[in-house]
């Protein structure tokens, strides 16, 4: 596919001319360098892509990409891509957002595009806090991170772990990937975007205006040491006794992607409503009346 | 005069089979050729609670709930209590009721109305499968006068299997052969012509129809009474004609896949009740700001909070009009009748379609939960028509200003038509703005689009041409409308006016209803007087308006309209 012959659309052709609003260092940026990256390996023609997301530093991200995009409300973004998804199943819906948009607000949401199985990709750039309301603790926070503004003493709650919860869920297509690694990130979302089903990313992308030690996380992070398994009960294993820092595809599910069930189609309405008609018989009635 | 007309209740306990009945009843009724009406009264429980089944059948079309029941069939007495406010009995009343089942309650026993006994549980066992609600569908219909063979045709509708209907009629006999005189109880006549094009159908029912048939292809939702069986309703239906349906985790979920759904093209709906509306409000101001097209049924119930699931009311105006953050015009729509669920939401979708803006379609349980054997409505030609460009012209810009306001709309798929749908305010390509001109660029853009459109006589239901007036909207219309017939009561006769478009508002149209009006009569089934302030609010109102609101769960009748303006006629 690297074949310049064969490559219609260029990183260009996915990115728009309006300018991120990022702070810097953020690792939103490679992200969104990765995003256009995939979509160059897939080359999916940029009318043919939708980025949806919520409220957040990172759901600022479809304006950035010259795709179709939806900045809706906080936390919604889930149910408008699959409303999106069931009703244009042609199209490559992604979904984009924060640890706070996907989490808390919108965890209920999480949970149930997992469960459904719908064929979207889902990239959450986790950052273990509020960015865009100046530094507030995440679902994702540590339980002693004393810095935010509404948990002085920290948060003094587990932060919970997305890809455990996901794979509990139903989720066909787990990974983790790092900001700091653009190449790597674009080379898990293609394999997310075409395997079927929800495919989840979460992708630690630093946040260092509020949270400055995240700088060491490029040091930390790894390749996950073993194969993708799409043994269920292996990669809950793994996930539940790694720490967090293994980047690569880490579950490959083998769950049929939902699908709407499939009916007798009537090409008229009007043959549809005729279970609400009234028998005429009571003209007959009448007759049987007189006699 | 002949009464024109019998109202029967069926009452008993959850799982008795009252709705069995009252089902049968009405379609019975509706193949002797009468016209029927049924409302369906119930507690919150599913088994074990209180169900009522108040039908109404007529030679005439039915327009709003009679005032006394002719006809209590109680198929036993427990927590018929609960129905004290509701049936109400005079002398003329007929109480038909088991006698093995113990004395009947105070507010039954106590009234002037007749009790027949009929042991309807002793008939039942003699029967092998026999049920004593059967028993009792044999007494009522033997009494109202429905030929027998309809009764067996509307069973074997119901029942699957011979075995069933067997028994089941088996059940019938019984009841016909044991049912007393019908002394006191109005005849009514057989047709002596065909009655072609009635159907037998909900409001909740109508309004999944209409919405498919403004065009709409995509719904979700989430549970919730009184208007899961719209969604149930599609559910079926959608898959067959193309559509999808999902069931979403909850209202925040089922409105934004609506929205999702839309701005892919495709006309989308969803139904939900007070708690779930409330839910929804923040994503609707989502598609005013996106300008995405979308239609939200609200079945009212009784409120504040989780309020009377079962029952009606018309409380939840205020927040339809008023619930969204922000200067957010959008558009609301009620229907003024159960036919008028079917014209109201098509219309509604068609709207929406047509200006790019969410529409609340505010209908109510007493609309939604009530079954009619009526005359079925002719459908209107409008289908929903969103200005999708063919052709993307070059610099394409999403939010461009029109003459119209509306803008041509690019969906995902087009090359060219590129953009970003945006909560955050914008400009006219859709890009993030918090100046000062483009904020009130898009806020006067979004106002004019709605107020610009001709929206033509269907606004309002207008009859009559009085200098005195009653005002209303929604379910008590049917109640308002039978007024009417007493105009010559009134000096310069009586005039009705009921509101099918809520927002945005219409001042000369509303000017031109009221022209020649003095006296104003607004009828509102609220506590507190919702309708009303919207009308102080909006429009200008004769010196002499006068205010008649109840809350629920009751519902507003003919006599109480009747009684409000006689005390205004007396000198």
């Amino acid at each position: 596919m690297n074949d310049a012959a064969v490559e219609q659309f260029s990183a260009r052709c996915y990115k728009s001319d309006i300018k991120p609003i990022w702070c810097p260092g953020c690792g939103d940026f490679g992200v969104l360098a990765s995003i256009s990256r995939a979509l160059v390996q897939l080359q999916v023609p940029p009318q043919q892509v939708a980025v949806v997301s919520g409220i957040g530093c990172s759901s600022r991200i479809p304006a950035y990409l010259n795709a179709y995009g939806f900045h809706g409300v906080h936390g919604r973004a889930l149910p408008l891509a699959t409303g999106l998804k069931l009703a244009r199943p042609e199209l490559t819906v992604l979904v984009a957002g924060g640890d706070g948009d996907g989490f808390a607000i919108g965890g209920n949401h999480f949970l149930h595009a997992c469960r459904r199985n719908a064929d979207l990709t889902y990239i959450v750039m986790d950052n273990q806090v509020y960015g865009m309301t100046k530094g507030q603790a995440s679902p994702t926070t540590a339980p002693d991170w004393s810095l935010g503004q509404l948990t002085p003493g920290g948060p003094g709650m587990n932060p919970f772990l997305p890809l455990v919860l996901a794979l509990g869920s139903g989720a066909n297509f787990l990974a983790r990937a790092t900001s700091s690694d653009p190449g790597g990130t674009a080379n898990i979302l293609v394999e997310a975007i075409r395997h079927p089903g929800f495919s989840f990313v979460q992708v630690l992308s630093p946040c260092l205006t509020f949270q400055p030690e995240q700088r060491h996380w490029k040091k930390k992070v790894r390749p996950s040491p073993v194969e993708p398994t799409s043994d269920p009960v292996r990669a809950a294993r793994r996930l539940m006794t790694d720490d967090n820092f293994f980047v690569g595809v880490l579950y490959r599910g083998e769950r049929e992607p939902y699908q709407e069930p499939v009916v007798e189609l009537q090409s008229e309405l009007s043959a549809l409503e005729s279970e609400f008609e009234v028998r005429d018989l009571a003209y007959a009635s009448s007759k049987v009346n007189a006699r | 005069m002949a009464q024109k007309r019998l109202s029967i209740t069926v009452a008993g306990s959850g799982g008795a089979g009252v709705m069995t009945v009252g089902n049968a009843l009405l379609e019975a009724a509706g193949l002797t050729g009468w016209y029927a009406h049924m409302v369906r009264s119930s507690g919150p429980q599913i088994r074990g609670g209180e169900v009522a089944a108040m039908i109404c059948v007529s030679p005439e079309p039915i327009t709003s709930e009679p005032a006394h029941c002719d006809l209590l069939l109680a198929i036993d007495w427990k927590n018929i209590d609960r129905f004290g406010d509701e049936i109400s009995l005079t002398g003329n009343s007929l109480v038909v009721c088991d006698p093995e089942l113990g004395q009947a309650p105070a507010s039954i026993g106590d009234s002037a109305a007749r009790c027949v006994e009929v042991p309807l549980q002793r008939l039942a066992g003699t029967i092998k499968g026999g049920r004593p609600n059967m028993v009792a569908l044999g007494v009522a219909v033997q009494m109202v006068g429905i030929p027998r063979q309809f009764v067996q045709a509307t069973l074997e509708k119901v029942f699957q299997g011979d075995q069933r209907v067997k028994a089941a009629m088996a059940g019938v006999d019984a009841g016909f052969a044991a049912a007393p005189a019908a002394d006191g109880l109005a005849s009514l006549p057989l047709p002596t012509a065909p009655c072609t094009g009635r159907w037998s159908i909900t409001g909740n029912e109508a309004t999944a129809l209409g919405a498919l048939h403004g065009g709409v292809r995509f719904a979700a939702g989430y549970p919730i009474t009184p208007a899961t069986e719209i969604l149930e309703w599609l559910a079926l239906t959608l898959p067959k004609i193309g559509g999808t349906f999902v069931q979403a985790e909850d209202e925040l979920a089922a409105i934004n896949q609506v929205i999702g759904a839309s701005f892919g093209g495709v006309p989308a709906i969803t139904a939900t009740a007070g708690p779930g509306f409330a839910l929804m409000m923040e994503s609707i101001g989502l598609a005013v700001a996106a300008e995405v097209p979308a239609v939200v049924v609200n079945v009212m119930r009784g409120g504040p909070s989780t309020g009377i699931p079962t029952k009606s009311e018309q409380a939840d105006l205020n927040i339809a009009l008023y619930g969204l953050p922000g200067d957010a015009p959008h558009l609301v729509v009620a229907p003024t009748s159960v036919n008028d669920c079917l014209n109201a939401t098509q219309w509604a979708v068609h709207l929406s379609e047509c200006l790019q803006s969410p529409a609340i379609v505010l209908s109510s349980q007493a609309l939604g939960q009530t079954r009619i054997v009526d005359d079925k409505p002719a459908i209107t030609g409008t289908d929903a028509a969103r200005d999708v460009p063919e052709m993307i012209e070059d610099n394409y810009q999403r939010y461009r200003l029109t003459p119209s306001g509306v803008s041509p709309m690019s969906l995902p798929g087009m090359a060219g038509g590129r953009y970003t749908a945006e909560g955050l305010e914008h400009n006219e390509a859709g890009i993030p703005s918090v100046r000062a001109g483009d904020h009130l660029q898009q806020l006067n853009k979004r106002r004019d689009k709605l107020t610009r459109f001709d929206y033509g006589e269907y606004w309002a239901d207008i009859q009559g041409a009085g200098s005195t007036a009653i005002i209303t909207w929604g379910a008590p219309t049917g109640a308002a409308w039978e007024q009417l017939a007493c105009s010559g009561k009134f000096d310069g006769g009586l005039r009705l006016i009921a509101l099918r478009l809520l927002a945005p508002e219409q001042p000369e149209r509303m000017a031109a209803a009221l022209d020649g009006v003095s006296r104003l009569l607004v009828v509102e089934h609220s506590h507190g007087g919702q309708f009303y302030k919207y009308l102080r609010s909006c429009y200008d109102l004769p010196d002499d308006t006068r205010l008649f609101c109840r809350p629920g769960p009751l519902p507003i009748l003919a006599a109480e309209i009747a009684c409000q303006l006689e005390q205004w006629n007396k000198p």
